[in-house]
């Protein structure tokens, strides 16, 4: 057993409301750059929906992450070792501005400079790469709210195997629904943005699981962006190097959350660690498509464990980082409750940022029960999940693989903990049912408690259990403390620029 | 300037200087400036022109380099391959092809970067200069194969015995007073190039990606020192 740890993640899409305060948080603090101005770090997609960059999901389309060869090896979509060297003058599936969008800004001046006239000046777009008039094509969140639409909410790639009734149930008239997906990198076990950088830029931090992008050993061979399945590395096209989400990590190295975390309105976010094996991780990856969900659980070790605490310690994990794993809101949502699932597990990269599927909206497909909401109650209880108007497999597709279990089992306890609530606060449900709901959802009244408790009246320091970094630890502390000296900082003697 | 003067200047100087100047701003801008060793990929502007352009002439610039280079490095070889006629006219031919191809794509470069607006906003004055003096030496060299044949036997015994006693220190230019003016301009061009290359975007040429050809495909980096026996 190879005990390492990492930072992971939740978002509860049943409390996210759509607000886009965490990605204008990224944005003010690390993407306000010349060339990074198209980069969203975090974006929150309406679903159904395109996404950003369009039709990301589509693989088809960009080739990004792993599949599973006929004899069961692992290889990358987009390139392997004999591709880099035929890849690397033009990448074939390296995605352009078009499938993002060309960022603008606006000739504020001409309000001020236009000549006198019969028309109201106006500020004008100009493209903030060309400088030019620009004529919008698209901008970030262009599909924002845009369920129904025939231009994107149709061209989900999720919506794939589902039946046209079930596509229409989604796009009814004024009957339609929506949910949000907000997303950052998925600081994944597996990347597969490092597995494909040719010149060996990209890495995962050891201690913390972080996936960075060094810099300085960039070239812009671009083979990450086309790799990344879940499109989250960017090109800089003004300083021809890649960059990335960095989840903050001066901020996690100094005790706070991540700026989308600490921002978020509606409290969604959970960070914690988590323990894993890594020697099984290879093994786990190569699973069956419909076993990838638990193959990737049961690669996280529980930290309460007496062997797991010795073996994490050999293994040279902090015993103050195995103190923050046991506190870990991320391993009950992940693990204990088997609440949170990973996005589009069939990329075979094991993402550590995991989703509650959401209930929400809670009206049904049919009326019926109470009202006809997922709410209701019926003699089987929980019919009303299968004929919610958000289908199924739609959720299945997203956080599921395909596979429909993960997702339901997760819907009927969220519903459960709702009705147990019900019954203590409202009273109209009897105890009897609310029990028997309980029952059926794998769940107890104790679990149902601190569901509850870490759902709705969770604190700031219950969300984001932020281990401690040790960097007075690192080898960088055992060098020379004058080295650097007098030097510009974060290894560059000069002002970075695009360099001739 | 005298004829002699000029082939002074050209062949026993430039030489010299182009080289300590790639050598030294090669390093130094590495050691200086790790950060600005890219190769400034322009494809994520402009993505279908891209591939026309910049693979034929990539994959025509490395394929006469590398003849050059072998021509350069063992002429001897070279002239024992060309002593029959047919082996000569193969080495001609494919020269010439892929002195084509790379023109082809540089012209088609040459257009990208300047039709394109946003390409262009991404191209820097040292880019032209780079793009200038690579026309000037594709060009020259087509023209050489074109009306000075017989390169591939003629360099192993002209060019390279130079280029050898340049390396020696001694350069001879009893080699250089009798060539022809396109290929003297096409020898002053490859000097010029190499000193402007440090300082321009060629720089990508010393960083393709060996490592990844031999690497395990996750890369982990500790802050820590770890226990002995956890490797990566």
């Amino acid at each position: 057993m190879e005990v390492r740890s990492q930072i992971a993640m939740v978002f509860h899409l049943d409390k996210c409301i759509g607000c886009h305060t965490c990605s204008i948080a990224c944005k003010n603090i690390w993407t306000d750059r010349k060339g990074t101005e198209y980069m969203w770090w975090n974006n929150v997609e309406t679903k159904p929906g395109t996404g950003f960059p369009t039709q990301w999901e589509n693989q088809d389309k960009y080739n990004g992450g792993w599949v599973r060869t006929e004899g069961g090896d692992l290889r990358l979509k987009s390139t392997d070792k004999a591709r880099v060297v035929t890849n690397i003058f033009h990448h074939p599936h390296q995605p352009s501005l078009d499938d993002y969008y060309e960022p603008w800004t606006y000739d504020y001046q001409h309000l001020f400079n236009a000549p006198e006239g019969q028309d109201q000046p106006t500020a004008i777009p100009i493209s903030l790469v060309t400088g030019e008039y620009l004529d919008i094509k698209a901008g970030p969140n262009w599909d924002d709210d845009l369920s129904g639409s025939t231009v994107y909410a149709e061209n989900d790639p999720n919506l794939a195997g589902l039946s046209d009734e079930q596509k229409g149930q989604l796009s009814a008239i004024e009957r339609l629904v929506f949910f949000y997906f907000p997303r950052i990198c998925n600081h994944c076990l597996n990347p597969a943005c490092v597995a494909a950088c040719p010149s060996g830029a990209l890495y995962k931090r050891g201690e913390d699981g972080i996936v960075l992008l060094d810099q300085t050993r960039c070239r812009g061979w671009r083979s990450c962006i086309a790799a990344c399945p879940y499109k989250k590395v960017y090109y800089n096209w003004s300083t021809g190097k890649s960059e990335k989400c960095i989840l903050c990590f001066p901020r996690l190295e100094t005790g706070q959350a991540p700026a989308c975390f600490h921002s978020c309105v509606g409290r969604i976010r959970y960070l914690g660690v988590l323990l894993y094996d890594a020697s099984r991780l290879e093994e786990a990856a190569r699973s069956d498509t419909e076993d990838l969900v638990e193959a990737q659980r049961s690669l996280i070790l529980d930290p309460n464990d007496p062997a797991v605490v010795e073996a994490a310690l050999a293994s040279g994990v902090h015993e103050s980082v195995i103190a923050s794993a046991q506190k870990s809101p991320v391993y009950k949502f992940v693990k204990i409750w088997k609440l949170a699932l990973p996005p589009h597990i069939e990329y075979r990269t094991m993402p550590m940022l995991f989703y509650v599927p959401p209930m929400a909206p809670v009206m049904a497909q049919r009326s019926g029960g109470r009202g006809g909401t997922v709410d209701g109650v019926s003699g089987d209880l929980f019919h009303d999940i299968e004929d919610a108007r958000v289908p199924m497999k739609f959720l299945a597709n997203l956080f599921g693989a395909g596979n429909e279990g993960p997702v339901r089992y997760a819907l009927r306890k969220q519903k459960a903990v709702r009705w147990y609530r019900r019954m203590l606060t409202v009273g109209d449900v009897d105890a009897a049912t609310a029990e028997r709901m309980l029952r059926e959802a794998d769940c107890t009244p104790e679990e149902a408690d601190a569901i509850y408790q870490l759902t709705s009246l969770c604190t700031f320091d219950d969300r984001f259990v932020i281990p401690p970094m040790h960097r007075e630890e690192a080898i960088a502390m055992l060098e020379d403390p004058m080295e650097h000296k007098q030097g510009a900082g974060f290894g560059f003697i000069s002002r970075p620029k695009r360099g001739e | 300037m005298s004829s002699a003067a000029l082939d002074l200047l050209l062949f026993a100087v430039l030489p010299y200087v182009a080289m300590v100047v790639f050598f030294l701003a090669t390093v130094g801008r590495y050691w200086n400036r790790p950060f600005s060793y890219s190769s400034y990929s322009s494809q994520f502007l402009e993505n279908r022109f891209h591939f026309w352009a910049v693979v034929p002439f990539h994959y025509g610039i490395l394929t006469v380099f590398a003849g050059h280079l072998v021509a350069f490095l063992v002429p001897r070889s070279i002239l024992a391959w060309n002593a029959q006629p047919v082996r000569l006219y193969i080495l001609e031919a494919s020269a010439l092809a892929a002195g084509l191809l790379a023109l082809v794509g540089l012209v088609g470069i040459i257009i990208r970067r300047s039709s394109e607006p946003k390409v262009r906003v991404v191209t820097s004055r040292m880019d032209w200069t780079v793009y200038a003096l690579l026309l000037l030496q594709v060009t020259t060299g087509v023209l050489v194969a074109i009306f000075h044949p017989w390169g591939a036997s003629w360099f192993a015994a002209v060019a390279s015995p130079y280029l050898w006693s340049l390396l020696t220190f001694s350069p001879d230019l009893a080699f250089i007073a009798g060539m022809p003016w396109l290929v003297k301009l096409h020898m002053g061009g490859a000097f010029a190039l190499f000193a402007v290359f440090p300082f321009s975007r060629l720089v990508h040429i010393l960083v393709v990606p060996n490592p990844y050809l031999w690497r395990r495909p996750q890369v982990v980096r500790w802050y820590r020192p770890r226990p002995a026996r956890h490797g990566v």
